[in-house]
């Protein structure tokens, strides 16, 4: 066991873990953030999304140890108050969701693809999400929902 | 106002999940609803035992104890004006949380956000038997239509008294009670106040015609979907309680095993940590996670088994392997005419085989429980289809009445058919009370793919026969193993013998989105385009020519000429089609293949679904019904298959065992015909059988290469082509 701190959603939290624990298991045990899900373990569905340095990382294959001090930002976290963030309300305007157990991890994918691709064709938001799984056959929305956002966000910047 | 449509719909034969007996053996009074919402009006039923055996029976081994003894509660309306609704069915993703919703403030004239559904909480909502076979939109929509319209005239009675006016001129919109001619308004929660009143449910009361719906038929999106992207709402495995430890089930590593020894000294070393061994169950519960792990894997445990079959004889397994006639409960053999005979006149027969892999529901969220004891009452969240069902398997398998066990079923990451049992829950439980804390399990995804149950593999035999003018004239189906949903034709033929075969499997199986539905469309609809080109006939056509029900054959014909089919196609390209009725809707899919003759690549270019559901409640909760259905089908049709070798299953890793992702999908396309003037029915199932037929018919289409058998993908790969 050691004691680490997290920077999660901007607030800083000390954890006792063991430090091979993964972040996935430290979020949903120890700090009661269960919008991260767990789908395989092993970093084969994507469920488990959450940024850390603004990346998309498979929280069931990282380490608590290794994220110690480094900012991650969980579903939780995404929305300002009350404004969703723009791949939030994407998701919901596009009603991309069926049971919906995947697609926080969907919205934190797409977030990071975002976040140095800001208007992705098809075949990049296909290619970058290939590692999500959504077992209810929803992908055509969450790629119309990612390009909604691209537009959306893009068009706030200018 | 119209009269009410009748709906009955067979419930399946096959349930083998519900055959099976519990999987371990081991050694709140009725709810008191004014207590619980207030005042205000309820809307009851006297619990009618015989329709609750028909809609809600809960299975053979529930017995007469698990129904209802007063009456089932199933809308409250209260003084803050809030309307809350009652329902046995279960949230998984198919969106009925949303369309019940809307059934509700249609029929209740409320707005839609003030309505609230309790679901799936067996101390709370009335009996109901599950949550499948399609049955949400025909039987309970209709349900709470009539629970609504009677609260309606229930509260229009009462205004009529408050002001003393002609009951006849007051309407109802908006949540309140109106009267036109003096322009007054009582808004609902004014009306009720004060008030205790039950109205029971009247035998016949009007409902508002899918032609002036205002509400249903629209496409309201998912009424809490703001819970879902932000990750504030709590699965099944997302639940937590104080003092909660975490459960693990220590596993054999073949099925069908019996426990020799276990050594548990060392786990039990472990701080916090309680050891189970109870009969063949060994399990550990933990204050965290990790230390379950470890507790699990310092137990040695001993199994023994006997050899097992295994997927590369599979097939032959099956045709060898019948039950015997007394033990088996399959439904009754078609026979019409004379088969032998038609077949002896016949101008072309043809005969052929068609092999079904088993495959996994791989529902993203595992199973998972949370459980917890008060004396002797046991209170279980798990995400299962059958909330009722898994409290009989828990008061069984603890010795308990079924008063004593609570189960609730929050919303769930999916089920697809594969959540029928509570194995997660009867786990969860036995760790609770031995720990004397609640316990949670969350399955691992290989505890998933191996310990859950599969769709049921099969083999079809098919022998027909078509007369000089195209029609068909004989038809004999025999299915081993998969099931007999679906297993009837809906061509008009004379001559028919149709039989299901049950067999012993080799693997657990059980449930899957259409049965066995989508089996048997797909030896029938392949066949078919076997025998139209034995004709030398347009497959559309030949279907058409032979097919008399209307609605069939306008998806077939609509979904045609949407599609192109009359329209010449690129060369290398092929087209196919598959369709048929199920669970009381009208399905055809059409699918374009093209071929790369230099690579050998074969690709499903584009879909198109046609579908006729009757009156539709919500067309952007079917679009994604009917898209899902394509999309979750493409992996049965293309890729999917458990292999398994002497009680192992050998792909139970998301690495190993290929599910559809985001680049093996193809344009897909919904052609939805919204039939006002027929009754509404479901859209979970049967949109997912016409696909993987339409697949290989555009195959053959293409290439003149047959594709027999379920996935389609590995046997084109030994013609030297690759199918994505």
């Amino acid at each position: 066991m050691a004691t680490m701190k997290l920077l999660i959603n901007g607030q800083s939290h000390r954890v006792d873990a063991d430090p091979d624990a993964s972040l996935l298991s430290v979020l949903r045990e120890q700090l009661d953030l269960t919008g991260s899900k767990y789908g395989c373990g092993e970093g084969q569905c994507g469920a488990c999304t959450v940024l850390v340095d603004g990346k998309a990382r498979r929280s069931c294959q990282t380490p608590v140890s290794a994220v110690s001090d480094k900012p991650i930002t969980t579903i939780e976290g995404l929305a300002k108050g009350d404004n969703l963030h723009p791949v939030q309300q994407a998701f919901l305007d596009e009603g991309a969701m069926q049971c919906a157990y995947c697609t926080s991890g969907m919205i934190m994918s797409a977030v990071s693809l975002l976040s140095f691709k800001a208007n992705p064709s098809e075949k990049e938001i296909v290619d970058y999400m290939q590692g999500n799984i959504c077992r209810c056959g929803t992908q055509p929305r969450i790629i119309a929902a990612i390009r909604k956002a691209a537009t959306a966000m893009q068009g706030s910047r200018s | 106002m119209t009269t009410r449509p009748q709906v009955t719909i067979p419930i399946e034969p096959e349930r083998y999940e519900l055959r099976a007996p519990a999987c371990y053996v081991f050694e709140s009074n009725r709810r008191e609803f004014f207590k619980f919402l207030g005042a205000g009006v309820f809307i009851a039923c006297a619990a009618s035992r015989g329709n609750a055996r028909q809609e809600s029976g809960g299975g053979r081994r529930n017995s007469e104890d698990s129904l209802p003894k007063d009456i089932d509660a199933w809308l409250h309306i209260g003084e803050d004006g809030s309307v809350t609704a009652f329902t046995g069915k279960v949230e998984v993703g198919q969106n009925i949380r949303t369309s019940l919703t809307q059934a509700v403030a249609e029929e209740l004239k409320v707005p839609v956000n003030s309505v609230r559904l309790v679901m799936g909480d067996t101390q709370l909502v009335p009996f109901d038997m599950g949550t499948f076979g399609s049955r949400t939109t025909p039987v309970m929509n209709l349900q709470l239509r009539r629970v609504s319209a009677a609260a309606r005239d229930v509260l229009v009675d009462l205004a009529a008294k408050q002001w003393n006016a002609d009951r006849a001129r007051l309407t109802a919109s908006d949540g309140q009670v109106v009267d036109p001619q003096t322009k007054r308004a009582l808004p609902y929660g004014q009306i009720v106040k004060g008030q205790q009143i039950t109205q029971m449910l009247p035998a016949e009361d009007p409902l508002i015609p899918a032609s002036e719906w205002k509400v249903a038929g629209q496409p309201l999106p998912k009424v809490n979907g703001r819970d879902f992207v932000t990750g504030k709402h709590r699965y099944p495995s997302d639940q937590t309680l104080p003092g909660m430890l975490y459960g693990k089930v220590v596993r054999p590593r073949v099925f069908n095993a019996t426990l020799v020894s276990a050594d548990t000294q060392a786990a039990e070393q472990l701080p916090g940590v309680t050891v189970v061994r109870d009969g063949n169950f060994v399990g550990v519960a933990a204050p965290t996670s990790s230390l379950a792990e470890q507790a699990e894997s310092l137990i040695h445990v001993q199994w023994k088994a006997e050899p097992q079959p295994s997927s590369t004889e599979l097939f032959e397994y099956l045709k060898k392997n019948q039950l015997p006639r007394e033990d088996r409960d399959d439904g009754p053999v078609t026979k019409k005419g004379d088969v032998q005979k038609a077949l002896a006149a016949a101008a072309r027969h043809v005969q052929q085989t068609y092999n079904i892999n088993y495959i996994a529901h791989a529902p993203l969220e595992p199973r998972a429980a949370l459980a917890e004891w008060n004396g002797d009452q046991l209170t279980v969240w798990t995400g299962t289809q059958r909330p009722f069902g898994v409290r009989g398997e828990l008061a069984t398998t603890f010795h308990l009445p079924e008063e004593k066990v609570r189960v609730l079923m929050p919303d769930t990451g999916s089920g697809y058919g594969g959540k029928h049992t509570g194995d997660a829950a009867i786990e969860a439980a036995r760790l609770a009370r031995a720990s004397k804390k609640p316990v949670k399990v969350i399955w691992t995804r290989e505890e998933e793919f191996t310990w859950a149950y599969f769709r049921p593999a099969g083999v079809i035999e098919v022998t027909s026969a078509v007369d000089a003018n195209g029609k068909i004239t004989a038809w004999e189906f025999h299915n081993y193993n998969s099931g007999a949903a679906g297993i009837p034709t809906y061509y008009d033929i004379p001559n028919q013998l149709i039989e299901f075969h049950p067999v012993k499997s080799p693997l657990r199986q059980g449930s899957y989105r259409g049965l066995a539905a989508t089996a048997n469309h797909f030896a029938r609809e392949v066949h078919m385009d076997e025998l139209a080109h034995a004709a030398s006939i347009d497959p559309l056509d030949f279907r058409v020519k032979n097919l008399k029900e209307e609605r069939l054959r306008d998806v077939f014909v609509k979904g045609g000429e949407k599609f192109g089919w009359a329209r010449p196609k690129p060369k290398n390209h092929g087209y196919g089609v598959g369709g048929g009725y199920e669970k009381l809707g009208y399905v055809a899919t059409f699918v374009e293949v093209a071929v790369d003759r230099g690579s050998g690549d074969v690709k499903v270019q584009r879909v198109l679904t046609a579908f006729d559901c009757g009156a539709i409640v919500n067309p952007d909760g079917l679009r994604n019904q009917l898209i899902g259905a394509n999309i979750m089908g493409l992996g049965g049709a293309l890729f999917e298959a458990v292999e398994f070798e002497n009680g192992r299953i050998l792909n139970n890793h998301f690495a190993s065992y290929r599910v559809p992702r985001f680049r093996d999908l193809p344009p897909m396309e919904a052609l939805l015909l919204d039939r006002k003037d027929q009754p509404s029915a479901g859209a979970g199932e049967a949109p997912i059988v016409g696909l993987a037929p339409a697949i290989s018919n555009a195959v053959f289409d293409a290439l003149g290469i047959r594709l027999r058998g379920m996935p389609l993908g590995p046997l084109l790969v030994s013609e030297g082509y690759q199918l994505s």
